[in-house]
């Protein structure tokens, strides 16, 4: 009440989650543009990290708004390959019309987020062990199933030009249209969690789900409908790469788990839940990105890739420890209680 | 004395064998702090627990404002008005003053989807509530609950109880883990919550803090009200003997010499 506008001072500024995740980045761009030389911050740089920052992006959100409430969802694995397959196989092996293929990729990501959110609710198994089940049995059913109706591994897919121009495309000649479809979920789950009160339930279930639900919150119904986003967007993200690349394999998604959560810890959010923001996630996705691929744009070999990201999560775990100690302890007196 | 808000009737508690509560009565009325005293393991969370819908009465009756009711869980409980503040207050450490104030209750401005949480209302609200309750250094709803005193955040939780309307409040060792300051914070909170005609249910170890805020006392002893009285009819001594379960302060240093020497009797209870 004493200060008008409280968001606006420095201190302020400090206090925010995406504080730490902002200064990672800048730090990893600042070090690219050195030793990465023009061709980095070039259109075709920019266009190679931003294209993988997208995709990724689009799964890291949903990732990172089920830590927030305290889950978390490593099945997205073989969800990518499982929408690619999916679509492919339906719309390519089967030559039917693409909205069908996009539609039952969705709705299986929808199908196995429901099974996910209904075995975590239902039985109380921690969420990493219900998801690594799931991984493992969407990925064999996938390999099964792509076999007996295919015969292969690896199917083709030739979209129409509506889809491709929507899901499959490269704007300018470089940048994915996947970019957009970014942005869009970004702003979209940005109001969910920050404006609307949907937010304030994932806060308070990451902080304690009890006294959420005893509050009146249906912690139930609101965990099983995040795990159905997160199937749907790692679906979305494979069948616009089967459309963007004419072709799905069954194996292309098992680094999206580790590349998500680390996207997600670096930009800030907590891993035992209740806190976070998705414009730190946004942040902490185009780190990673950029350091996965501007390591190309370097002197060095890309296997020092690892090494950075390796140190810099370490880094950004360590740093938003400290930002929100700060965020905690800011007040105009001594003392501060620890989380 | 004012009607009573909550009764228990020939309350009885087991957990499978083990039989926690016996024949509990217990009137808890509008205006008054009720506190219960007694040793460790005596029942006395257990009969709070009752009162909030987290355990049923395995037989017996709870009444409220004289019918009889079924608290099955923790929501109906705080539908009927009855309140529990946990002991380090704010369970959302991690969430700012105003969103964990409004926590299942968001207020919301706009329209249709576009619908926002209203955090300026939010944070006023808040403020203002806590305010009222004599907290006056919380002055911005954007901080978050974890960098609160202890004392601070018990007296948000309460304050927030009282505004959607709490009529029991029910505090479970609210100043255990307070310092001499932060605990008569919360004492006046607990008396401010009286004056303004809630009913309080108060656990606490200490006579002086039951002795401060307490209108109406009862001591379990082994899960039965071994003794219910009312303010000033008790010294503070016979009220330390009753809350070590009965026995004179000076049988228990005698019977703690008695434990150095052999280690033959029961252990000491560890606390809850
Ligand atoms: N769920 C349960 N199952 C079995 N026994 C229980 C259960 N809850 C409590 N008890 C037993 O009931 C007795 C009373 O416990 P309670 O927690 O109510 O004591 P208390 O008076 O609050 O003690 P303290 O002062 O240490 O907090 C204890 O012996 C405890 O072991
Ligand atoms: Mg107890």
């Amino acid at each position: 009440m004493t200060d008008p506008n409280p968001r606006m001072s420095l201190g302020a500024l400090l206090r925010r989650p995406e504080t730490g995740s902002f200064l990672g980045l800048a730090a990893v761009f600042v070090f690219f543009w050195i030793f990465g030389g023009s061709n980095f911050a070039s259109p075709n740089g920019a266009a190679s990290w931003l294209n993988v920052a997208a995709s990724l992006g689009i799964i890291a959100i949903p990732i990172g708004l089920l830590m927030i409430a305290g889950e978390l969802d490593i099945s997205i694995g073989s969800m990518v390959p499982a929408g690619s397959m999916t679509c492919a196989i339906i719309s390519g092996h089967f030559g039917l019309p693409i909205v069908v293929g996009i539609g039952a990729a969705l709705a299986l990501g929808a199908m196995v987020g429901l099974i996910n959110g209904l075995l975590v609710v239902k039985t109380a198994v921690p969420s990493f062990i219900v998801t690594l089940g799931t991984l493992f049995a969407v990925a064999g059913l996938l390999l099964g199933l792509a076999v007996i109706i295919t015969g292969t591994t690896s199917v083709k897919l030739q979209a129409g030009p509506e889809a491709k121009l929507l899901l499959g495309h490269f704007i300018g000649g470089v940048f994915q249209v996947t970019i957009f479809w970014w942005i869009a979920a970004a702003a979209f789950w940005a109001f969910v969690l920050h404006y609307s009160k949907y937010g304030n339930w994932i806060l308070a279930m990451g902080g304690d789900k009890v006294s959420a639900r005893n509050a009146g919150i249906p912690t139930d119904r609101v965990t099983i409908i995040l795990f159905m986003c997160s199937g749907m967007s790692a679906a979305f993200v494979g069948l616009s790469q089967a459309i963007l690349y004419n072709s799905a394999q069954v194996s292309a998604g098992q680094s999206y788990i580790f590349n998500a959560i680390i996207s997600v810890v670096v930009g800030g959010v907590l891993l035992t839940g209740g806190y976070g923001s998705i414009f730190g996630i946004v942040l902490g996705t185009l780190t990673f990105a950029i350091v996965n691929q501007g390591i190309y744009y370097t002197g060095f070999d890309a296997n020092w890739a690892s090494l950075i990201i390796g140190i810099l999560l370490l880094v950004a775990v360590l740093m938003n420890n400290t930002f929100r100690k700060m965020a905690l302890s800011y007040a105009p007196k001594k003392k501060g209680a620890k989380a | 004395m004012t009607a009573s808000i909550v009764s228990l009737k020939g309350v009885n508690k087991s957990f499978g064998p083990i039989d926690v509560l016996h024949d509990i009565n217990l009137e808890v009325r509008a205006g008054e702090v009720l506190c219960l005293l007694g040793d460790n393991g005596a029942g006395k969370s257990t009969l709070i627990r009752l009162l909030s819908g987290v355990h049923q009465p395995t037989s017996g009756e709870i009444l409220m404002d004289g019918a009889p009711v079924r608290l099955t869980t923790p929501r109906e409980a705080a539908d009927r008005g009855i309140a529990t503040v946990h002991q380090f207050g704010g369970t959302f450490p991690l969430m700012s003053i105003g969103r964990s104030f409004f926590v299942g209750v968001e207020p919301t401005k706009g329209w249709g989807p576009f619908k926002v949480f209203d955090r300026k209302f939010a944070n006023e609200v808040a403020v203002k509530a806590v305010q009222s309750f004599g907290i006056t250094r919380i002055t911005d709803g954007d901080r978050l609950v974890g960098g609160l005193s202890g004392g601070e955040r018990q007296s948000l939780a309460i304050a927030r109880a009282v505004h959607f309307g709490a009529r029991v409040l029910i505090l479970d060792e609210p100043t255990a883990a307070l310092g001499v300051k932060q605990a008569a914070h919360v004492l006046r909170i607990v008396n401010e919550a009286k004056r303004r005609g809630l009913a309080v249910v108060f656990i606490t170890h200490q006579v002086m803090h039951a002795m401060a805020v307490g209108d109406h006392f009862a001591v379990l002893i082994r899960g039965a009200v071994a003794s219910d009285f009312r303010k000033g009819e008790k010294t503070r001594e016979e009220i330390t003997d009753l809350m070590a379960g009965g026995e004179t302060m000076a049988t228990l240093e005698a019977s703690i010499e008695g434990y150095m020497a052999s280690h033959d009797g029961h252990p000491p209870s560890p606390a809850h």
